[in-house]
């Protein structure tokens, strides 16, 4: 039985030299196939006695299975090589570009309303919006600005005929709001409005944010509280220094303009600031009595706070922006800066 | 207002710095605006007397001048002036001094003469902007005086930017009552005499209109010599309010107008013929003011007048021929107090702003009258001498000052702060308010010159102006808190927003105003909402569309050699008709379809690119697009956008007249369509997923070039034959084996059923309905 063992060896070497699967079935047939060599050992086992038979072709079938083993591991080795070789075929070169569209952006004033509108909707302030043309009566006069009042020159008014205006604030739609709502009301109103007025530092049209809280319980101490956490979240400076002065605004009573520290120098005083190391950022009060008299609120139930910003000067201080003009003219080298 | 800080500190003088006071100033409400010093740095420069005066030996222009400063020589200076005499009194920087822009004086040889200092004009000592000459002193300048001294240069410019409900601030009688109040001290007025009546005559006095001019004061002034010097002080604070000087009359009804903020007037008795009338204007009555301006006043016009004539606008600006000129010799000296509502925008509608109207629209002290009356007089005979007579007056109702209560719990409650009674009392009393304590209550009198006080809520933001807003702690806010409402049958504008982000284009935001003929050109809108009083033709009426601002920054953007330009916009659009404003969100795309990139081919945007970003802002609606034509778009490139059968926008290629009008080099693409359907939702509703596979048939049909795609899509959907759940065209064919003006359209048919598998006669029924419909429109099965 040592043809067994040469079979083996034979075949072993055979398989290793097979380069190719086809190659391997070939030689797989040379041994196990119908005219194999292991076949025809097999087929001669009949000429062998009885008591001979059975160890015979045991030692055959052990010889078999080990071949079969053989070629069972030549084949995976060769198909695992092929598999390697077609990955490295198919290599990318992942630096080059992806393809397709672009992305475009938002425009910064866009980005920072929505940034002041969910900073107001966490504190549970829903968004109310009004007519850019307004009737004098809801810009001015429910306002508690009677016609020939000095503030209406302070508006510099576009007037569209006797009776309308552009809205020269978005505080008219406090007046729409508590209209039509009961207290406790707590709405912000951002939106755009119109000057008479245009150079370096103004805008004919511009965007305000008004916001406008009417409850039992409000005071100026909680308007001193809320302005002064969303200039610290806005800006995200914790330590952002506000300040609280008198003014006058006809539909508010106390009135009071704020004040930022300069983000620009910390207050130190620069250039942005006109060296005062403070920039005003927002007019605000207590809502007058006449202006709840209007709307039917009672003044003596409930009292309100209103504040109204300006949202470019807020875009301008938060990015750097220098001229106000820029916000106008859609040049898209300005505008993807902020994408 | 603008005023001098060392004539303020006459009145009076808290231990505090000068920027000290202008921030307690800003603090309290009276934003100080700028802080200038009067004079620029500069130091060793005395009065000089020029000696003597002569040439220079070896230069035609110069002076050898000798110039006595005080010292016991005096010295000897080479000057170029051509006004340097014998006998004036100059500036003279010493050696030593240092001049504005850091000129340092020395002892100098000029051709050959030592020269011991410089005698300076008006621009050198930074003074003036422009001088001519040396600055020639007045004669009783104290010789070798520091000049700083002498002009009392040591001072500081305050500039107020007042709010308008703080008339009582128009002086410096009503500013150093309010320092008074922030420091908690007192303040003190100057002395007015009261002046003895030497003229037994008096003016007659007719008030027509008396709740217009509820008090009017007047005398008679003779022998005033008008043309007498304004004293240097007077003139001095006079310039550093920023007020002209004209001649001593008028200065000193300037100047007491400075000081306890009472406008006055002063006319020229020789011109008023008859008594005073103080009446209405009639219509068109012709008025020259002392500004050269002819007025023809209105019917609520108030004037003072003779009796032939007005005489003045009252409380706005006195007339040019009845005004004190320096050959004046005998005045008619009026103080009036004028109602703020018979003055308010009457100065403003005839473009004569004054400083008295000013103040008369906000408010004058009714109290002040006749004591500015008395204060004018008095300096008037001072400077200009003269006598006078009693004053006449006509009082009327003058404005009342009701009580107002003040309740310590509404403090509490409007501030969110306690303050103790005492507190509010020393607060009011700061204020010099009057009142009277009883419980819990104060009853406050708002006094005469505030006019801003009629209230409680104004009382309060007076406690809490003077006790300091600084000094209320923030607090913060406790509230019932109950979530918004999240209506998801309207989806958030920042959503439709971020779409348009995601397909590449960039937001932009214009003004809503722009010229007529862009609105008529791409709008067809001939009467937009015009503008009473624009800034410009460019900006004088309201866009009815969105497109005109794209279009511009489009522009723009073309001029800075951009290539490819993809921009939106959301914004009002106003109609005439019932001033109506639409919220609309509009795009605008211009150049190659993708970015220039490999692997891509470059291609121009086209209808139909931007027609799928009009699909995706609407998607899962379905919009049907209409051939229709636009003013501003290619008429068979133009469609009307509709949902459910209603018009929502416009899509179109723009007309190639417009791209050649706005110098484009291609056409553009743009579309408009109205935010209040774009956030519109419908409600969200899960079906049944079938579980058996879907089987799909292709259909190519061959039809009329002519007939819309929609036209046939349609049909076929409207048989709604069995089990399709999906018609879609993917692709359309023209040349080769189609006949000359027909195309083949090829569509993917989808049909499914929930229950079951599909049997071929199921199929083949529900296709056959379909191959016919199309039959009907005439298109044949392409085989």
């Amino acid at each position: 039985m040592q043809d067994l063992d040469q079979i083996f060896e034979s075949a072993s070497r055979e398989f290793a030299a097979a380069e190719q699967i086809a190659e391997l079935e070939q030689v797989k047939s040379r041994y196990l196939g119908k005219e194999g060599r292991l076949t025809g050992l097999l087929k001669s086992l009949g000429g062998l006695s009885a008591e001979e038979r059975p160890a015979a072709g045991a030692r055959i079938n052990r010889v078999k299975q080990a071949i079969e083993e053989a070629l069972s591991q030549r084949r995976n080795a060769l198909q695992q090589d092929q598999l390697q070789h077609k990955l490295a075929a198919e290599s990318l070169d992942v630096t080059l570009p992806g393809r397709g569209l672009g992305c475009g952006g938002l425009h910064p004033v866009t980005r920072t309303l929505e940034r002041i509108e969910s900073l107001f909707q966490s504190l549970g302030f829903a968004v109310a919006t009004g007519p850019e043309i307004e009737s004098d009566f809801y810009n001015f006069t429910a306002l508690n600005i009677p016609e020939n009042h000095p503030a209406r020159a302070m508006h510099d008014t576009f007037y569209i005929d006797d009776k309308h205006v552009l809205r020269t604030h978005t505080s008219p739609v406090q007046i729409r709001y508590m209209e039509n709502n009961t207290p406790p009301l707590k709405i912000i109103a951002p939106g755009r409005v119109y000057r008479c007025d245009s150079d370096v530092t103004h805008s004919p049209m511009f965007h305000q944010v008004e916001g406008l809280w009417v409850a039992e319980d409000v005071n100026f101490a909680i308007l001193k509280g809320l302005l002064a956490d969303f200039m610290q979240k806005f800006f995200e400076r914790d330590d952002l220094k506000v300040r609280f002065r008198p003014s006058f605004f006809p539909f508010t009573e106390p009135s009071a303009e704020m004040d930022i520290q300069c983000v620009q120098c910390n207050g130190k005083g620069c250039r942005v600031c006109s060296r005062t190391g403070w920039l005003e950022v927002l007019g605000s009060g207590m809502v007058h009595p006449n202006v709840l008299k209007h709307v039917n609120i009672d003044s003596e139930k409930y009292l309100g706070f209103a504040f109204g910003l300006g949202v470019e000067r807020l875009a301008m201080l938060r990015y750097g922006v220098a001229d106000l003009r820029l916000f106008y003219e859609g040049d898209l080298r300005f505008l993807k800066q902020f994408n | 207002m603008k005023f001098s800080e060392n004539w303020l500190r006459t009145w009076v003088n808290p231990d505090m710095s000068s920027a000290d006071l202008a921030h307690a100033l800003t603090m309290a409400g009276l934003e100080v605006e700028s802080l200038e010093p009067a004079a620029p740095q500069f130091k060793n420069v005395v009065v000089g007397k020029v000696l003597e005066v002569k040439a220079h030996p070896d230069a035609d222009r110069l002076n050898v001048c000798l110039v006595e400063v005080g010292a016991a020589q005096p010295l000897s200076i080479v000057c170029g002036a051509a006004n340097v005499s014998v006998g004036v009194k100059v500036p003279c920087a010493q050696i030593g001094a240092v001049l504005p822009g850091d000129l340092v004086i020395k002892q100098t040889r000029v051709r050959n003469v030592e020269s011991y200092g410089m005698l300076c004009s008006a621009k050198e000592l930074g003074l003036a902007a422009e001088s001519e000459g040396l600055w020639l002193l007045p004669m009783d300048a104290p010789v070798g005086s520091n000049l700083r001294d002498y002009l009392e240069l040591e001072d500081t410019l305050f500039t107020l930017k007042l709010t308008p409900n703080r008339s009582d601030c128009f002086s410096v009688a009503g500013i150093a009552r309010e320092v008074a109040a922030i420091a908690g001290i007192a303040y003190a007025a100057p002395n007015v005499t009261l002046n003895i009546p030497n003229l037994r005559e008096s003016i007659k006095l007719k008030i027509a209109e008396p709740s217009a001019c509820p008090l009017y004061c007047a005398r008679i002034l003779r022998g005033v010599n008008a043309a007498a010097a304004t004293p240097l002080w007077m003139a001095r604070r006079l310039e550093r309010s920023s007020i002209r000087s004209i001649n001593a009359v008028v200065d000193i009804t300037n100047y007491v107008m400075l000081e306890l903020g009472q406008p006055l007037h002063a006319f020229d008795l020789s011109k008023i013929s008859g008594g005073i009338t103080v009446r209405n204007a009639r219509a068109g009555e012709q008025l020259e003011l002392l500004n050269g301006q002819n007025v023809a006043m209105q019917d609520d016009m108030l004037v003072i007048a003779d009796e032939q004539n007005a005489l003045a606008l009252a409380g706005i600006m006195g007339g040019a021929t009845s005004g004190v000129q320096l050959s004046t010799q005998d005045v008619l000296l009026e103080s009036a107090f004028f109602a703020p509502n018979s003055i308010v925008g009457k100065a403003r509608r005839i473009n004569a702003n004054s400083d008295s109207s000013q103040r008369f629209e906000r408010g004058v002290d009714f109290a002040m009258t006749r004591p500015a009356l008395e204060r004018a007089t008095q300096l008037l005979l001072e400077i200009c001498g003269g006598q006078a007579s009693e004053i006449t007056q006509v009082l009327g109702q003058l404005p009342t000052r009701e009580i107002i209560i003040l309740r310590a719990s509404r403090i509490k409650r409007v501030l969110g702060m306690s303050l103790t009674k005492i507190e509010i009392a020393d607060l009011l009393k700061r204020l010099s308010f009057n009142f009277k304590q009883q419980g819990d209550d104060f009853h406050v009198t708002p006094p005469s010159y505030r006019f801003d006080i009629s209230i409680e809520a104004d009382l309060i933001e007076e406690i809490a102006r003077i006790y300091g807003y600084d000094n209320i702690l923030p607090a913060s806010p406790l509230a019932t808190m109950v979530m918004l409402p999240q209506p998801e049958s309207r989806r958030p504008v920042a959503h439709c927003r971020q779409i348009m982000v995601a397909r590449d284009y960039q937001e932009t935001i214009s003004y809503a105003f722009l010229d007529l003929q862009t609105e008529q050109d791409l709008c067809a809108n001939t009467t937009p909402i015009t503008l009473k009083n624009p800034i410009s033709n460019q900006l004088a009426v309201m866009r009815s569309s969105l497109l005109g601002g794209l279009l511009g920054a489009l522009r723009v953007n073309l001029a800075r050699k951009q290539v490819r330009v993809r921009l939106f916009e959301l914004g009002a659009c106003f109609e005439n008709a019932g001033r109506v404003q639409h919220e609309r969100l509009a795009g605008l795309c211009y150049g190659a379809a993708l970015p220039e990139q490999w692997g891509a081919e470059s291609r121009n945007i086209d209808f139909y690119d931007v027609k799928a970003d009009v699909e995706a802002l609407f998607a899962p609606k379905l919009l049907t697009f209409v051939a229709l034509p636009h003013s501003a778009s290619h008429p068979g490139r133009s469609a009307q956008i509709q949902l459910d059968g209603l018009p929502i926008g416009w899509l179109g290629e723009l007309h190639p007249k417009w791209v050649q009008q706005y110098d484009m080099v291609q056409t553009a693409v743009w579309f408009e369509v109205d935010m209040s359907v774009l956030v519109q939702t419908s409600p969200l509703r899960a079906m049944e997923i079938s579980k058996f596979p879907p089987v799909r048939r292709d259909l190519a049909l061959v039809i009329d070039e002519k007939l819309p795609v929609q036209v046939l899509l349609d049909a076929m959907n409207n048989e709604k034959a069995y089990f399709v759940t999906e018609i879609a065209l993917f692709d359309v064919y023209r040349g080769k084996g189609v006949e000359e003006g027909k195309k083949s359209l090829a569509f993917r048919v989808l049909l499914q059923d929930t229950e079951k598998t599909l049997t071929d006669f199921e199929i083949e029924a529900s296709i056959t309905r379909l191959t016919d419909a199309s039959q009907r429109l005439g298109a044949q099965l392409r085989t």
